[in-house]
């Protein structure tokens, strides 16, 4: 949907290094693109060529398969998004006056223009009624980053481009702006080009990532998964960190994990019993003792269930960790260490026991292949390994 | 001077009343015309500073100069190019208002701040468009505040130009009172020429309040 | 254009120059003379009461009302109001020299006041508790930080208060106080407009060179480390509390 064919940019006459040099990719479209880089790779620049704020030196933009350069740039703008890091709201209009500025500018109708805004300022979450008339002074950091974002959406651009949008928050906020940001795409599916600097905040927000480096060369392209798993060169390897094992977890879910089934009993219930079950589930060798209301409170090895009788509950070892389906694999792995067994408990949202994982299992999902944009399985290595 | 005569005669005032207001219509005129001419001619000169500002410096020394000559000095040197009229005065109390305006005005839009601006161009407003509806509008407080001083200025000196023969309260401070050794009409000038500074202050305070409504909010 | 000739003219006669009861070295010296012994008191009234109330912050309803009352009083004004006071108190004695002075000093207070309490209020706190910090004294506080650095904008103060003192002086003539506006308002009065043009010329440069010189004082004062910042020029007015300038 946005295509980039060959793009440079260079500043000071044809012998001058070059801002962006010979990017090429494509953006598909309702996807989320990073680029993300160390400062001075070109990164708001290559972004900045799309809307024609800056102009290529040599090669051409297309969107939706028409060359940026068909159109006047003013024209070309108001269909395009933009969301910078301040902001950069109109101190002396209203909010609403703020978001109507592209429909205006498009001369949408009054009564159009009106719906717009309120619909928009709903969906970034601040009550119509109450932010409409305000004035960005009496706004805080958060909620104007959210008014941004709601006039850029306004004219219902097909793409936006947003250039470090939530960099000027503290983290907490940011964390909160992203999740609802994402929320949002899922259901605007917009063509994004995002810019940041942070790694962490690419492989979150991306549907795929392009890491410049300095000079303006793309180092990678490609899903944050495939990237992770499989970094292109040394340059991607250490921009991604050390931890990009653990990085990776954070991409997959516990539900995407076959759970164990779990071997939940409950005190006083029969040991010859519960050994058979146990004894059913491949691999488990441990029963989880719950109390009467079905929530989990440790572990009973089967060796101490020798013999007949009751089970004993002082045997058990304490603490069952539990993790939910949409947790994270890497927060589910930080819980699942701190138990003893090395297993932790799935649970529903009323808190009923659903299955076990365990770090076995996670560890052999950060093994399997990984699958890159282009749709081909690689094994999962470094830069060393792909050149053995 | 008359020892035991009144500090203030109040029947001279009610009996020259018509005077007294001729005069400050003269004066409010003057005053009027030249601060108007004055924003005029200093908008453009902004406009010509914005777009190349490699002039600013210059047009600065210059508007500086004028401004450090002495206002009855400059009445006299225009003489010869205007003639002893009213032109004299006002071309030379526009000459006054320029450094404050013109100054005033190119400081007040550098004010915008960047990243409004660059929020603007991003959107798809033309430079014309952005002038008018974002840059002005913000860069309006700074813009009255400055025609408030111009203006305040202005009203003091054209009380000067009674020196040339163009009236005004100055006519009443000099003329009819300092003259003649006659406080009552130095009295009613200067307070005439206060009160007027005070009401022009005030009125383009007003407008500068209602110009910028979005000032007034109060931050979270 | 011919009067212009003429008052270069009557620049040009050395006898204009040395006439003994209105010369014009006699006036000039009457005129830079009262100048300087207005801007001086004025000083000695304004800055230290511009200090004491930058330093303290105290008073800033005080300096604003000071500022606008200066602003909205011409300078005739002045010279109006005083001299029918010291015309009463003093008989002959309040003609010329006196009230011209009062009314000086009266307008060359508000523009030194107004910059030195915002100029000392522009220096950072944070410089002003490192010094406390280190044990400095307020006086000390107050010499070896607040002044240096707030010392761009005193100046300013200084040399628009000089400037427009320069140019009211002329006016000192309506009360007898002499002075190179003698030559224009009697010029005016009698039709000799040689001595018109002429002194008007002399006093406009009087002025611009007042002003290029403490422009030139004001540079050189100032700490070459300091010069980032406020945009400057020579003809810099200086913003706050600018009067009149007559």
């Amino acid at each position: 949907m946005v295509a980039f064919e060959h793009v440079t940019k260079r500043y000071g006459g044809p012998d001058a290094a070059p801002a962006v040099d010979d990017l090429s990719l494509t953006i598909p479209a309702g996807e989320v693109c990073v680029l993300v880089g160390p400062s001075g790779c070109g990164k708001t620049t290559s972004m900045k060529m799309v809307n024609r704020l800056i102009e290529p030196s040599a090669g051409r933009i297309t969107i939706g398969g028409e060359d940026v350069m068909s159109l006047p740039a003013v024209e070309l703008r108001r269909r395009i998004g933009y969301v910078i890091q301040q902001v950069g709201l109109f101190p002396h209009l209203t909010i609403g006056d703020n978001v109507a500025v592209v429909p205006r500018l498009l001369r949408w109708q009054a009564s159009r223009i009106r719906e717009r805004v309120d619909e928009l300022l709903e969906v970034v979450g601040l009550e119509p009624a109450e932010y409409r008339s305000r004035y960005p002074t009496e706004l805080s950091g958060g909620e104007r980053q959210r008014v941004g974002v709601a006039r850029a959406l306004a004219a219902d651009p097909p793409v936006m481009l947003m250039d470090e949008p939530f960099g000027a928050v503290d983290p907490i906020r940011r964390d909160r702006l992203q999740n609802e940001f994402l929320r949002l795409q899922e259901q605007v599916r917009k063509t994004i080009i995002f810019v940041t600097h942070d790694v962490d905040e690419a492989i979150k927000m991306g549907d795929r990532i392009a890491i410049l480096e300095r000079g303006g060369t793309l180092a990678q392209y490609d899903t944050p998964a495939a990237i992770l798993a499989n970094p292109a060169s040394e340059f991607v390897e250490r921009f991604v960190g050390a931890d990009r094992g653990l990085k990776r977890l954070s991409l997959a879910r516990v539900r995407d994990l076959e759970l164990i089934e779990a071997v939940p009993v409950r005190a006083g219930e029969d040991r010859v019993e519960v050994r058979r079950r146990l004894d059913r589930v491949e691999e488990l060798t441990y029963a989880l003792l719950v109390d009467d209301r079905d929530r989990p409170l440790g572990w009973i090895d089967r060796h101490d269930l020798a013999g007949e009788g009751p089970i004993d509950p002082s045997a058990a070892t304490p603490g069952a960790p539990t993790v939910e389906r949409e947790t994270t694999l890497r927060d589910a792995l930080s819980a699942l260490l701190g138990s003893s067994v090395q297993l932790g408990v799935v649970v529903d949202e009323r808190d009923r026991v659903l299955g076990l994982v365990s770090v076995d299992a996670i560890g052999e999902r950060l093994r399997a292949p990984v699958r890159s944009a282009d749709g081909r399985l690689h094994e999962v290595g470094g830069p060393l390994e792909a050149a053995l | 001077m008359n020892e035991d005569e009144p500090f203030i005669r109040f029947d001279w005032i009610v009996s020259n009343a018509e005077e007294i207001g001729q005069r400050l219509g003269e004066h409010v005129l003057m005053v009027v015309a030249s601060v108007v001419i004055g924003f005029v001619i200093s908008f453009g000169l902004a406009m010509v500073a914005r777009r190349y500002p490699q002039t600013y410096g210059s047009i600065l020394g210059v508007a500086g100069t004028i401004y450090a000559i002495p206002s009855l000095a400059l009445f006299v040197l225009l003489i010869p190019l205007t003639g002893l009229s009213v032109t004299t005065g006002i071309v030379a109390l526009v000459l006054y208002t320029l450094l404050i305006l013109f100054r005033n005005i190119v400081t007040a839009l550098e004010g915008v701040p960047p990243d409004v601006i660059e929020a603007a161009n991003g959107m798809g407003y033309g430079a014309g468009q952005r002038f008018w509806r974002v840059e002005l509008p913000i860069a309006m407080p700074i813009i009255v505040a400055g025609l408030r001083i111009a203006t305040v200025t202005t009203i003091g000196l054209v009380t000067i130009t009674t020196f040339i023969g163009l009236g005004g309260l100055g006519y009443l401070i000099i003329n009819s009172g300092t003259r003649r050794f006659f406080p009552t009409s130095i009295y009613v000038g200067v307070l005439l020429c206060v009160l007027l500074a005070v009401l022009a202050d005030l009125a383009l305070l007003w407008l500068q309040r209602r110009l910028t409504p979005w000032a007034q909010a109060r931050e979270p | 254009m011919d009067l212009f000739g003429e008052g270069i003219a009557w620049l040009a006669d050395p006898g204009n120059w040395t006439d003994p009861r209105n010369g014009i070295l006699l006036r000039l010296w009457e005129h830079v003379s009262l100048s300087a012994s207005s801007l001086l008191v004025a000083g000695l009234i304004a800055l230290p009461m511009g200090l004491w109330i930058g330093h303290t912050g105290r008073g800033a309803t005080a300096v604003i009302a000071i500022a606008n009352i200066g602003r909205a009083v011409p300078s005739v004004g002045w010279l109006g109001i005083v001299f029918p006071l010291t015309l009463a108190l003093f008989g002959r004695g309040g003609l010329g020299f006196l009230p011209s002075l009062i009314a000086l000093v009266a307008l060359a207070i508000p523009p030194m006041v107004t910059n030195t309490y915002a100029g000392l209020r522009e220096v950072d706190r944070d410089l002003v508790e490192a010094g406390r910090g280190m044990g400095m004294r307020e006086m000390e506080i107050l010499r070896h930080i607040e002044v240096p650095v707030a010392l761009p904008v005193i100046l300013a103060g200084i040399r628009v208060s000089a400037v427009q003192t320069v140019a009211t002086a002329t006016l000192a003539s309506i009360v007898g106080g002499g002075t190179l506006g003698e030559f224009i308002v009697q010029g005016i009065f009698v039709r000799a407009l040689d001595r018109v043009v002429g002194a008007a010329i002399l006093v406009a440069a009087l002025a611009i060179l007042t002003e290029l010189t403490f422009s030139f004082i004001q540079r050189r004062a100032i700490s070459p480390g300091l010069s980032g910042g406020r945009e400057w020029s020579p003809m810099d007015p200086g913003q706050v509390g600018r009067t009149t300038t007559d």
